[in-house]
């Protein structure tokens, strides 16, 4: 990795379009394509408040929502990655290393062999992001509410070290729910774990979930300065005039709700959390009020993308968006890594 | 020009039963220039996370411009102090000019700020060059070495602006031209006051008006420096010979090598 490779403007010019050509491919490919024409044609409709009937228009109306859920997912999960490694200073960390959602598919399992409805798991998922950063906030508090910035040594650590024991207890836990569960129900417990966006057909759900990314990216960006003296040791950034301890409680809080939100939309979707932000530090730099952004927007892009392929590629079948975020994903993040 | 910038009453800083320094009193007047002598581990860079408000002291307290630290605010401290550590954490690529330039962040969002953008990089810029570090504006701090990513520190300590410079070794990785150069443009910054820890006693007794020695188990002496840097509160200091030799207008310090019980 060496200085920033593209200037943020452009970035962003490529993000946006890429953005916005991802979009237009979900809403094309599928089990049946829509051309190009007819898909404008019923989307004009659809904003107009028209209920055409064509066969467009009842495509669009199913594959808008989930479009949309997949760009929130993943873009709350990169800007979650980005926040993490920034916060960790660790290239390492991603979403998953807190724990959180380890917590949330737990929960999301239980619902499951309880037999409870989609909603219902959902809010499990949710619930159990929140007691797994609940775990973390009550087992690494010293790290966290520490009162001397200068002790800052061996804090990130305890912070990682916890999240990774939350995590290895969330996976013998569902180890243990997987081996147990009924057969009947070991499909969509699979499906789960591995990410699935099929359940979002609900446009105002999927609205929401767009909202939620918007805001806690526009919550994280007021921190990204801070965040950026912060890469330099927090004893530094203090001294610079960084109140560090609520700057770092603050980002961690967002970063579990971002992955809450997400897990909760569309299960344990593993990877973009971690490599959207490498990416994109590759080509813009450190400097975080651009990286967060744009990782958000890449992670989008990704997620989006891999949903689209994994709709089209077996159809009518449909694979799970996790297994197809790391298939697009690897190769990208290795040629990246061989490059000088 | 006699004010007291800084003042410590009754100031200890103890790990556990462990006392390195005990009741401390310490006033320095704005513009001094203070050289932080002892051995290792007898506390120096604690001295200096208290003195900068970022470790509370044990018992006693600290008075930065005339409030006691805990008075300031996170980000007034910042135009109080800048603290220059020895040591960097440079996990991802970043230019050396942004470094420096974050040193700033205190007085971003002050009015006219659009302006002031451009007007940090002008002051970045100068201090930079003040460090011999013109020529790295725009290299990678994770591509430069001990001695530069050390004056680049100190260009992002001079930036902060600040009428009060703790430097921690600010020279320990400097080759002997620049541990000159960069001990001078320090000396000269007008009525700038600092307080640095220094090993090697030459350069302090050059660059200090001032010195306080710690000994590393509570005691401690403070006074100007011709009178405190002797070989006879050294050597003890130290437990080994130091003696101290004229050369021509200059004093010089040279450890013999023997070693006091």
């Amino acid at each position: 990795m060496g200085l920033p490779r593209l200037r943020a403007a452009t970035a962003f010019q490529i993000l946006v379009a890429g953005t916005l050509l991802a979009l237009l491919l979900a809403l094309r490919f599928g089990s049946v394509a829509i051309d190009t024409t007819a898909l404008l044609h019923a989307l004009g409709d659809l904003l107009q408040g028209g209920d055409e009937q064509s066969l467009a228009a009842t495509l669009l109306t199913l594959r808008l929502p989930r479009a949309l859920a997949a760009m929130a997912v993943g873009g709350l999960l990169a800007l979650s990655g980005g926040l993490l490694q920034a916060l960790l200073r660790n290239p390492l960390a991603d979403p998953y290393v807190l724990g959180v959602s380890g917590g949330a598919s737990c929960a999301a399992m239980l619902a499951i062999a309880a037999g409870a409805g989609a909603a219902a798991i959902a809010l499990s998922a949710a619930g159990g992001a929140l007691l797994a950063l609940s775990m973390l906030f009550v087992l690494a508090h010293r790290a966290l509410f520490a009162r001397d910035a200068a002790l800052e040594q061996g804090r990130d650590s305890a912070i990682l070290l916890t999240g990774v024991m939350i995590a290895s207890l969330c996976a013998a836990a569902l180890s243990l729910a997987l081996s147990l569960a009924p057969d009947g129900k070991l499909r969509t417990m699979v499906f789960w774990l591995l990410g699935d966006l099929g359940g979002i057909v609900n446009a105002g759900l999927a609205a929401l979930a767009v909202a939620c990314w918007l805001l806690l990216l526009v919550l994280a960006l007021r921190d990204a300065g801070a965040l950026n003296l912060m890469l330099g040791g927090e004893l530094q950034a203090y001294t610079q005039g960084v109140a560090t301890a609520q700057v770092r409680r603050r980002l961690i809080t967002l970063t579990a709700v971002a992955t809450g939100v997400a897990v909760a939309l569309a299960g344990a979707v593993g990877f973009v959390g971690f490599v959207a932000p490498h990416l994109v530090r590759y080509f813009v730099g450190a400097n975080q009020r651009v990286v967060l952004p744009a990782a958000s927007l890449l992670g989008a892009i990704l997620v989006l993308l891999a949903d689209t392929i994994g709709r089209t590629i077996a159809a009518p079948l449909q694979l799970p968006v996790g297994a197809l975020t790391a298939l697009v994903g690897v190769p990208v993040f290795i040629w990246q890594l061989q490059r000088p | 020009m006699n004010e007291v910038l800084l003042a410590c009453r009754e100031v200890g800083i103890c790990y556990g039963e462990r006392c390195l320094v005990r009741a401390l009193h310490l006033e320095v007047v704005a513009g001094e220039r203070w050289a932080l002598v002892g051995p290792n581990g007898a506390g120096k860079t604690s001295l200096l996370h208290v003195l900068a408000g970022v470790r509370p002291a044990d018992g006693g307290t600290v008075e930065l411009a005339g409030g006691p630290l805990s008075h300031w605010s996170v980000e007034r401290l910042a135009g109080l102090r800048a603290l220059v550590a020895d040591r960097w954490i440079d996990p991802f690529p970043t230019r050396v000019l942004e470094t420096v330039i974050a040193a700033r962040y205190r007085l971003r969002g002050m009015p006219g700020a659009a302006r002031s953008d451009g007007e940090s990089e002008t002051v970045a810029r100068r201090c930079l060059a003040a460090m011999d570090c013109a020529a790295l504006a725009e290299r990678d701090v994770r591509r430069l070495s001990r001695g530069e990513r050390q004056r680049v520190a100190l260009a992002a300590g001079l930036a902060q602006d600040t009428a009060l410079l703790l430097l921690d070794e600010p020279i320990s990785h400097q080759d002997p031209r620049h541990q000159v150069q960069v001990l001078r443009h320090l000396a000269q910054r007008g009525d700038g006051t600092i307080i640095a820890a220094l090993h090697d006693i030459n350069a302090a007794a050059r660059f200090a008006t001032h010195a306080l020695l710690l000994a590393g188990d509570g005691n401690w002496r403070a006074g100007r420096s011709g009178d405190v840097l002797t070989q006879e509160n050294l050597s003890p200091l130290f437990a080994t010979e130091i003696i101290q030799i004229e050369v021509g207008v200059h004093r010089v310090f040279v450890s013999t090598g023997g070693v006091l019980a």
